[in-house]
């Protein structure tokens, strides 16, 4: 993220006025400060887990799971060994599945979102025959479709590809068209003026001066997506993180449930990563995108 | 030698007939431009001056054809403009280049909405990037560029797309005064050699003296051209003349002459 600097055109005309020890002063104090940030970011955590820890031996529940126990159950549910049950060494099935319905819904809402997007905060006449309906369904929880959706797709996974779609919908929908909205019309004068028109202009103009938004939209509704996932995978599918937090209430076994917890949480973490770097890089020209 | 050049060429580049813009507004219409009529011609230089509100501005964006006249019509070439077309290159104040396009990119825009060959948009491109002094910078977004350097990237993208008509909307304004004084000077420069038909609009009279062959002077309420004045002085212009001065002071009771009567002519310009 600190790979790009945006040099204000003073500063770049002028390069390496400072030598060579001030440079590597400023390198070593910045993975100074680097260092500093992972050790606060990550030693947050770490307090939580020994205040996890100390409360429950402090309590003595037997309810909740220990760090240990978690840790153990989850070793087991990567490697095997230790209980040999249905769920040993059978992560990268259930976080496989689990992507192919978070990806699913979440490219399937941003396939139909951004497009629609672009054109309703394009066109006015789409705009007024669509944003009612927009606003009216928006405010439905996700949760409430869960019965129509099991009509609809039976019990399986396409029922919970479509609740991850309706979650990711509507925020890249409505970040897309702000961000269309938002555009200074001047672009669009300039364009036009320059002999772009029709599909060119939403191609070479409209997409790429709504990026920033749509970009915030799209990372807004993959956290939603794998929030769902597990709202999703309660439809009764036999495999998917879901299923092995379901899996875990039924059979009382909280170990489970919290290594399941854990998994989602660290697979979301990692993703968002993914896309924040993608963005930035899509994005240089953005001031407001260097983070 | 450029004047003698325009001296030839006789039928004129823009004809503005009966140009009437009334904008509807909740209470009640309000009329911008009452009955414009002018003929400018190839490769003239025309400053629009006038105070705020006279619809200086909107009579720009018409030609641009932006906005549709309420009446009237405006020729270019002969032909009726109906819409925005990339003969007429409109320069804003505000720059409006494209953020996620480098400045080559920006200034290859045009040519490549004319499906030119790849190798020809840089070619094109390269051409006006060095017209414009902006090599070292020709990889930049323009988040990276000062305000002189944006506008003189708005001003070689429409040129790069083959624009014969400049028009300016109040295009250094935003700018500190010595970048202003430099880009009048460049301007000058590629007007000379190109020969391009340039509408501007500013509000300093200092400006129009400096620039213009000739200055269209337009009063509010609602806007009209007040007067016409030609300015024939050689260039380039000497601004601590006496006969520079003397255009601007014209310029200056042409423009305080018909705006409201309490104002007091020396502050204006």
């Amino acid at each position: 993220m600190s790979e790009q600097v945006t040099a204000l055109p003073e500063a770049a005309e002028q390069p390496a006025v400072e030598g060579d020890a001030p440079a590597a002063v400023r390198r070593r104090r910045r993975l100074l400060a680097r260092v500093r940030a992972f050790a606060l970011g990550a030693g947050f955590p770490i307090l939580l887990i020994l205040l996890w820890d100390r409360a429950v031996a402090m309590t003595g529940t037997r309810l909740v799971p220990s760090p240990r126990d978690v840790a153990i159950m989850m070793y087991d549910f990567a490697f095997g060994g230790v209980y040999d049950d249905a769920f040993s060494a059978t992560i990268l099935t259930h976080v496989w599945k689990s992507m192919t319905r978070v990806y699913g819904g979440f490219f399937l809402a941003a396939l139909i979102g951004v497009p629609l997007g672009l054109m309703v905060g394009r066109i006015a006449w789409l705009r007024h025959l669509l944003d009612p309906t927009i606003n009216l369904l928006r405010p439905i929880p996700v949760t409430a479709w869960l019965p129509l959706s099991m009509i609809f797709f039976g019990l399986g996974p396409n029922a919970a590809i479509f609740l991850v779609f309706l979650g990711a919908f509507y925020p890249i929908l409505l970040n897309t068209i702000f961000g269309v909205r938002s555009v200074d019309t001047r672009l669009f004068e300039a364009a036009a003026m320059l002999g772009c028109t029709g599909s060119a202009m939403f191609r070479q103009v409209v997409f790429p001066a709504s990026l920033p938004s749509i970009f915030n939209g799209l990372r807004i509704a993959h956290g939603f997506a794998w929030i769902l996932i597990v709202v999703g995978e309660m439809t009764g599918v036999p495999s998917g993180l879901g299923s092995v937090i379901m899996d875990g209430r039924t059979l009382s076994r909280t170990d489970l449930v919290v290594t399941g917890m854990i998994v989602i949480g660290v697979c979301g973490f990692v993703t968002d990563r993914i896309i924040v770097k993608l963005g930035n890089r899509l994005l240089q020209w953005s001031p407001q995108h260097h983070g | 030698m450029a004047d003698a050049k325009r001296a030839r060429i006789s039928t004129p580049h823009v004809v503005i007939r009966g140009v009437t813009k009334r904008f509807q507004a909740d209470d009640g219409d309000i009329d911008a431009l009452a009955r414009i009529d002018v003929s400018i011609d190839q490769g003239e230089f025309v400053c629009l001056i006038g105070a705020s509100g006279c619809g200086k501005s909107t009579l720009l964006r018409i030609i641009a054809g932006f906005e549709e006249p309420t009446s009237g019509e405006v020729l270019v070439a002969g032909k009726p403009v109906t819409g925005p077309g990339s003969d007429r290159g409109m320069v804003f104040q505000d720059y409006a280049l494209f953020p996620w396009m480098t400045v080559r990119q920006n200034i290859g825009f045009g040519p490549r909405q004319r499906r030119l060959s790849r190798p020809e948009i840089e070619e094109v491109a390269d051409e006006f990037v060095k017209l414009v002094g902006l090599e070292h910078a020709a990889n930049r977004y323009p988040g990276q560029l000062s305000g002189g350097m944006k506008q003189r990237v708005a001003i070689a993208r429409v040129l790069a797309n083959d624009a014969n008509i400049l028009l300016m909307d109040e295009p250094f304004g935003a700018l500190d005064a010595l970048t202003r004084e430099q880009l009048q000077h460049e301007l000058l420069q590629i007007w000379a050699r190109s020969r391009v038909t340039i509408l501007f609009v500013t509000h300093s009279v200092e400006e129009a003296a400096l620039l213009a062959d000739r200055v269209l002077v337009m009063s509010a309420g609602p806007g009209r051209i007040a007067s016409d004045i030609r300015i024939d002085l050689p260039r380039p212009r000497d601004v601590s003349s006496p006969e520079f001065n003397a255009v601007r002071r014209d310029l200056a009771r042409g423009l305080t002459s018909h705006v409201a009567p309490s104002r007091n002519p020396e502050t204006v310009g």
